[in-house]
């Protein structure tokens, strides 16, 4: 299975917590492919994807954010109508569950890179691939 | 074997206790009559003379002091005997308004020492103790009053004071510290501490703390025994009565001791002044009969708490009260509900989250608000939002549970709210803002 990792990282709804939060991200020299941020009135989830995890684990973990490493699957959907449909269409039949999605910053003409995490990863790793639906790996996803 | 400080008096039968107390409350209304005109006057509006009081049985006819009357009588309104006999003043934190002044003689701080090493004894602690006193030093009685007791006793003393808990922890460790005397809040956030720098109670001595001056939840006690690795006893006391030490909790830690040979107890209904009997919840009111330049006749503490003469395992005969439900001040009335932090505290834990909370009342289109934020455990943290806000419901539901009324509950980052290294604020009522 070609998972991928996801830093989630509770973020409080306080004025300047975020910019902190990427300031201390980006002094380290990490780069961010790709981010989404649940909210809700009190407090945020930000979610992203980076070029060094194990650097970044360990940065999190030294100036005390409340993080957790989340295995989410990356997919490499065509860049045409119907692409995203047709994904979950599979994910759908499988019984399989989408929690949330979100897409990289496009890189590759004519692909629209989406990280999904799902309920059920087996099924949806066996689902995707029976429908020769191609998978991010770890390299693609982080960039190295 | 149970060890007592003071055997003949911890141990002494129903009959001699109340005979004790008779002679002394006798002796005192005098006292107090003939050299405190404040309480002179109480006495004379209420048509009671010192003549009225000749024992314990006479107590209820005697007027009540409150804290507006030590107030009204700051500074020295209320010192019994000429200041040149003072050796020491202590002072509440004034946070509710106009400081107290508590005067001492040399014969006060010795008896107020002896109340601080039953509490020692009672928790094990003996001469071959090292005993690490974090309660503030200064105005605040803890730190003394422990310090005094911890002397007694022959423990090797650790004035610590409080704050910078790194060096508590390197002391504790370099000097083999056995028994630890601070607030529940600042234990808990020892304890927090030693985990940070990725130590177990394993790697140090602690064996008992003696943990006042704070309302603390038997959750809260369970959490700070088990992230220190001893056994955390009560010990009660103010200001106004000497200090810690008025009670204190034996190895049964079924509520606490009081030393009835230097404070009378009673429990009044708040609203009438009526005395309750045994084994009712009402007001705790002391009447110190030793004091000689402070003696408080009748003071209302505002705690609320329960009296019981169950015989205890312990050997000992003094009275004991239960750990106070809080300060009738601390209560909230919250859309008409009374409402303690200690209730709140305890869901908390028992949902298994920190003592680390923080309420905060306010009023909205004239209806009261009541918002709880809590510290989340790392494990506790869930990538999905609706793990999270299920998180949040579920607490609120306990917490209307407890308390009848619904609370918003915010779950916030660990160790976003602020620590307390004394006594921690964990109530913030907004709507005196609008009165």
């Amino acid at each position: 299975m070609e998972t991928i990792k996801q830093f989630s990282i509770f973020v409080e709804n306080k004025q300047g917590k975020m910019a902190e939060l990427t300031r201390l991200i980006a002094d380290a020299g990490i780069d961010l492919r790709t981010l989404s941020l649940a909210d809700t009135r009190d407090f945020g989830i930000l979610r992203i994807i980076v070029n060094k995890p194990a650097e970044t684990e360990a940065l999190l973990r030294e100036n005390g954010w409340t993080f957790k490493i989340t295995s989410v699957i990356g997919v490499k959907v065509p860049d045409c109508p119907g692409g995203v449909a047709t994904v979950l269409k599979a994910l759908n039949e499988a019984n399989v569950n989408v929690e949330y999605m979100y897409a990289f910053v496009n890189r590759t003409p004519g692909r629209a890179d989406t990280v999904i995490c799902v309920d059920d990863e087996e099924a949806a790793f066996s689902i995707l691939r029976s429908k020769n639906i191609d998978l991010l790996t770890e390299a693609e996803a982080y960039d190295i | 074997m149970e060890k007592y400080w003071q055997a003949d008096i911890e141990t002494m039968s129903r009959e001699d206790m109340k005979a004790l107390q008779s002679e002394r409350l006798v002796k005192q209304v005098r006292h107090v009559y003939d050299n405190v005109p404040y309480y002179r006057d109480l006495m004379d509006k209420k048509g009671v003379t010192p003549d009225d009081i000749q024992s314990v049985d006479d107590l209820h006819k005697l007027p009540f002091l409150s804290k507006a009357d030590l107030r009204e009588a700051y500074p020295t309104g209320m010192l019994a005997v000429p200041m040149k006999d003072c050796v020491r003043i202590h002072s509440t934190s004034g946070t509710t308004g106009r400081r107290v002044v508590a005067f001492y003689t040399q014969n006060d701080v010795d008896l107020w020492e002896d109340c601080c090493a039953r509490a020692i004894t009672a928790a094990g602690g003996t001469a071959d103790d090292v005993c690490q006193v974090a309660y503030g030093y200064g105005l605040f009685t803890g730190g003394f009053g422990l310090n005094g007791g911890s002397h007694k006793v022959g423990c090797l003393t650790l004035p610590m004071s409080s704050g910078n808990t790194e060096r508590q922890i390197q002391f504790m460790r370099d000097l083999g510290a056995t028994i630890l005397c601070c607030t529940p809040s600042y234990a808990a956030y020892i304890g927090e501490t030693l985990h940070d720098m990725g130590l177990t109670p394993d790697d140090i001595q602690l064996k008992a703390g003696i943990f006042g001056a704070e309302p603390w939840t038997e959750e809260m006690r369970r959490s700070i025994e088990q992230s220190l690795g001893i056994k955390a006893y009560d010990i009660y006391g103010l200001t106004e009565s000497s200090g810690p030490g008025v009670a204190f909790e034996c190895c049964e830690q079924t509520g606490m001791h009081i030393n009835e040979d230097h404070f009378i107890p009673e429990i009044i209904d708040p609203e009438t002044g009526e005395v309750l009997p045994e084994g009712t919840v009402g007001e705790l009111v002391f009447t110190s009969i030793t004091k000689e330049a402070f003696p408080l006749l009748r003071y209302r503490t505002r705690d609320l708490c329960v009296l019981s003469r169950k015989k205890c395992s312990c050997g000992r005969t003094l009275i004991k009260m239960a750990k106070p439900k809080g300060r009738s001040d601390d209560m909230m009335i919250i859309r008409g509900v009374n409402v303690f932090p200690s209730q709140i505290e305890t869901v908390l834990i028992e949902q298994g989250y920190s003592p680390n909370y923080l309420i905060e009342v306010d009023r909205k289109n004239n209806s009261d608000t009541l918002d709880i934020s809590v510290e989340m455990n790392p494990e506790q943290f869930s990538d999905k939002v609706k793990d999270l806000q299920e998180k949040e419901r579920s607490l609120a539901g306990a917490i209307k549970t407890m308390l009848g009324i619904s609370p918003k509950v915010h779950l916030v980052a660990p160790k976003t709210i602020t620590r307390s290294e004394g006594k921690a604020v964990r109530v913030i009522d907004k709507r005196k803002l609008h009165d």
